[in-house]
């Protein structure tokens, strides 16, 4: 198995600019996206049943590894870094051109784990980019592994209003959500482990890799604007002193309104 | 590897900053340990704050389990006895940020260090196999009985007696304990009690055993999730094979591992100390008042950097005595079955470091807990605000691990001693000193940063030097019963190593990373020296007028004149643009 990991800024101690408008990255602290972690941990958790062995693997700047080391620390086998010049400022699309190759690279994986979504662009594309580079089949909102066999797995898939249960042949692509699982604390000796292992950063060179699709060449987003949306009205708080009172105001306000 | 840095040397010598260890210093692996205490205490314990604080049924104990499934309470247990067999720096920055789990802290700190470590230090092998296993992984947990009812400060004094069997199978204990952590919850209690009535002897007593029963939950005024009874023993027969250490040696293993805990309830307070004054700055940040933020007045910008300057000095204190146990253990061969008696022996070493760390530890906290509640107003003392918790349980730190009195009075008495077997040469600088204040010297004024407050604590500790070498002189070996002089020279150490380490550590990051970056640091160690020198006047005055009069008074008082000579900085300035950094990053800061 493998897992696709991201070293994100923690946006719960993230400030806007209050002028510019734009995120005060300087002085936060960097973590593993929270949705990877769900998804080492849905790793960990096949492992744990039916053997194996998780590796992790990110594409990002060398301090990168840190988050590398978190997932060593809750128990992946082994981590690679893909870091280069070449790769900056890659898109959703060459970041998962970038990431398949590596995943070739490390072998042919049964499994590969990614999260939802990273909390700080919360687009949701590089797994599925990763599962259309390679030609795999791909499930993404992922709640539930219900059973892993030789040759597939059955999995729930979140949808709007319900789940879907989704019987899919592997390897194949998982994209998981935050209700799968809760992941585990590093232990006092797997974050001993996770410092002294070697990470291995593989490169342009290393990679093989089609030097037009990486980074800026290869990636055909172009951003145009980026700005605060409109602040929407404001919601209001009726008080009152029972329940009766307070539906009483909320259906006379709705008739103001002609909502109702 | 440099020569090793004796124990209450600081005082007479002069120490360079790359021999002192500085948070600056840790390892990726010391933040990542960081980080992940940090995280189980922001995701597991403080979402069950309230639960734990109104000892709620199993909560604090399961807790304390899942920090042992995580390996979390066996750091300093070798891998041999299941434990992961960490560094020191790492077991000090788990205690640091357990002090944000509230009451969890005490439960952690009692067994994983006064419970558990009397049997990792003077355990034999087949004790150590029996019971740290288990107290690694929280499947028992430890409780550390020493005080009792009429033996509190003085512990010697206890009544509790242990008479062998006639088979010579068991040990027979009788008497009682008071005051005791985690005692409710304890599987394992190490404990004390006098062989024949004579003999004070360390034990270790299995809950389990016939004749131990445990009294009613004290009521607290804080740490109230942490369980504090009494523990009794009537008629208990202990095993001989349970016996701790050597009869007759119990005090050996007490002040040793009272010198452990001593250390770490000081790197408790400091967490607890960061804890409260990030609060503090937040509210400040977000109550308004006269129409603005009542973080943006000249008086809460004073309290916030106060608060910040305390932290530090606490910080700096505690990891260049993380460092000096560190270096020392890291000289040691422990494969031999006496590897923790020489860890133990080595923290001895640092006996004083270990009592400055208590005391300014335990202050520092108390004095940021009460301005952290004044800066909230009405509502920090309101229960609805964490503060007012942090308040109460601070007041416990000046009380146990040896009251902060006795403690004033272990430094100095450490010091003679130390004087008197010739490890400090304390008597011959103390001479050389009387030498060369008879002899005008002029002192080079140098505009270099820092430089004034480094001429400062070097007065401070000449001023040190004539008062316990005058004291010394006067009363001799009867020095001892003038407690309040003794006190005034435990808070001369105290401030000493606190002042030392803040201007050492500023260095170090000024030499590492520029004076851009020390700028902060550089004045916190400014504003704490500008405050220093007016005190150690005040002390030295005090001192010098109760032991001499006439001619030698007023000779003195002409040296400390000149001793004290300190042209007051614009601290004002200063504290704000201090408290500005603490507000920009909305918690304790030194870069
Ligand atoms: C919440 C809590 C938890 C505790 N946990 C433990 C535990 O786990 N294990 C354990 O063994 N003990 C524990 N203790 C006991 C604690 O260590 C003692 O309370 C402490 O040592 C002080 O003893 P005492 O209460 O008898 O006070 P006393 O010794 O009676 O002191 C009263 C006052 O007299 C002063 N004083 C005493 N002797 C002198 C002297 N020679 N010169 C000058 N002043 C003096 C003291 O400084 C103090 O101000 C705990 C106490 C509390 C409150
Ligand atoms: C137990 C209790 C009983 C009480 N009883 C009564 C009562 O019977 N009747 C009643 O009317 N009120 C009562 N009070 C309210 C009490 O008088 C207020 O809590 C007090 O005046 C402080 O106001 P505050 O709590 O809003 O704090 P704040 O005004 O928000 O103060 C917070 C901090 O900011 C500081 N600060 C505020 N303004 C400035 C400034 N301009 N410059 C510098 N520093 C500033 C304050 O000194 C304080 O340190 C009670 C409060 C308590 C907790």
């Amino acid at each position: 198995m493998i897992v696709c990991i991201k070293q994100v800024p923690d946006t719960t101690d993230v400030k806007i600019d209050p002028e510019k408008g734009t995120l005060i990255r300087e002085g936060v602290p960097s973590i593993v996206n929270p949705f990877d972690k769900n998804a080492v941990e849905a790793a960990l958790k096949i492992r744990e049943e039916k053997g194996g062995k998780v590796t992790v693997i990110t594409m990002g700047p060398p301090q990168a590894v840190d988050a590398l080391r978190e997932c060593l620390a809750m128990g992946a086998d082994d981590a690679i870094l893909l870091s280069d010049r070449a790769f900056a400022s890659s898109d959703t699309w060459a970041t998962s051109y970038t990431l398949a190759m590596g995943i070739k690279k490390v072998g042919n994986p049964d499994i590969i784990f990614c999260g939802k979504q990273a909390i700080d662009g919360d687009t949701a594309q590089v797994g599925p980019g990763i599962a259309e580079h390679l030609g795999l089949p791909q499930v993404t909102y992922v709640q539930k592994i219900k059973e892993v066999k030789e040759d597939g797995m059955i999995v729930e898939r979140s949808i709007e209003g319900g789940y879907e249960v989704v019987s899919v042949g592997m390897p194949v692509m998982i994209a998981v959500d935050k209700s799968i699982n809760e992941p585990r604390f590093p232990t006092m000796m797997g974050t001993m482990k996770a410092h002294k292992k070697e990470i291995p950063t593989w490169g342009l060179a290393e990679l093989g890799a089609d030097e037009d699709k990486l980074g800026m060449n290869g990636s055909p987003t172009r951003v145009k604007r980026i700005f605060a949306p409109e602040r929407k009205g404001q919601g209001e708080m009726i008080q009152g002193d029972d329940e009766s009172e307070v539906c009483a105001l909320l259906i006379e306000k709705l008739r103001d309104k002609k909502v109702v | 590897m440099a020569d090793l840095i004796k124990g209450g040397s600081f005082l007479i010598s002069q120490v360079k900053p790359d021999q002192v260890y500085t948070p600056e210093d840790f390892s990726d692996l010391h933040k990542m340990v960081s980080d992940t205490v940090a995280g189980f205490i922001k995701e597991k314990v403080v979402p069950q704050i309230d639960a734990i604080e109104k000892m709620e049924d199993g909560v604090a104990v399961a807790l304390l389990r899942q920090l042992g499934e995580l390996g979390l309470l066996g750091t300093e247990i070798p891998e041999k006895y299941g434990g992961a067999e960490a560094d020191k720096i790492s077991s000090l920055l788990i205690a640091e940020q357990m002090s944000r789990g509230g009451s969890l802290s005490l439960v952690f700190g009692a067994h994983t260090g006064i419970g558990t470590l009397p049997i990792l230090f003077f355990g034999n092998e087949e004790q150590k196999k029996r019971y740290l296993p288990d107290l690694a992984t929280g499947k028992k947990i430890a409780a550390y009985a020493l005080t009792e009812a009429d033996a509190g400060s003085d512990a010697m004094n206890a009544k509790t007696r242990a008479v062998l069997t006639e088979d010579g199978k068991h040990y027979v204990l009788n008497g009682s304990k008071q005051f005791i952590t985690n005692a409710a919850w304890a599987d394992v209690i190490v404990t004390y009690a006098k062989v024949d009535g004579e003999h004070f002897t360390s034990f270790i007593v299995d809950r389990d055993t016939p004749g131990v029963s445990i009294g009613a939950e004290e009521h607290k005024m804080g740490i109230k999730g942490s369980s504090t009874c009494s523990v009794i023993f009537e008629d208990a027969k202990v095993p001989v094979e349970n016996l701790l250490g050597t009869i007759g040696k119990g005090h050996q293993v007490a002040f040793n591992i009272l010198n452990i805990g001593r250390f770490k309830l000081g790197v408790g307070c400091l967490g607890a100390a960061k804890y409260a004054l990030e609060l503090s700055s937040q509210y400040a940040q977000e109550r308004n008042q006269f129409n603005m933020p009542i973080s943006k007045f000249g008086l809460i910008k004073n309290k916030i950097a106060d608060m910040n300057i305390r932290t530090f000095i606490t910080e700096s204190i505690c990891y260049r005595i993380g460092g000096l146990i560190q270096d020392v253990i890291e000289t040691l061969d422990l494969s031999g079955d006496e590897a923790g008696q020489k860890i133990a022996d080595a923290i001895q070493e640092y006996a004083i470091e270990c009592s400055v760390a208590k005391i300014y530890g335990s202050e520092a906290l108390d004095f940021v807990a009460d301005e952290g509640v004044q800066i909230h107003g009405g509502y920090g003392y309101s229960q609805e605000y964490t503060i007012e918790r942090i308040y109460r349980d601070s007041r416990i730190n000046r009380i146990f691990e040896g009251t902060n009195e006795i403690n004033r009075l272990i430094i100095p008495a450490t010091l003679m001693r130390k004087a008197q077997k010739g490890e400090i040469p304390l008597i011959q600088a103390a001479m050389k000193l009387q030498e060369e204040l008879l002899t005008p010297t002029m002192q080079d004024e140098s505009d270099e940063l820092l430089a004034k407050e480094e001429q400062a604590i070097e007065n401070l500790k000449k001023i040190f030097l004539l008062i316990a070498g005058s004291a010394a002189q006067k009363y001799g070996e009867k020095l001892i019963r003038e407690q309040e002089i003794l006190a005034r020279m435990a808070d001369m150490v105290d401030e000493i190593f606190g002042a030392e380490s803040a201007l050492l550590r500023t260095r170090k990051i000024i030499a590492a990373k520029g004076e851009e970056a020390g700028s902060l640091a550089a004045k916190m160690t400014t504003c704490y020296v500008n405050g220093l020198v007016p005190k150690f006047d005040v002390w030295a005055k005090e001192v010098i007028a109760a032991m001499e009069e006439g001619d030698t008074k007023r000779t003195l008082f002409s040296i400390l004149r000149k001793l004290t000579k300190f042209e007051q900085d614009n601290v004002f300035v200063m504290k704000r643009e201090i408290a500005d950094a603490v507000y920009a990053k909305n918690k304790y800061v030194v870069i």
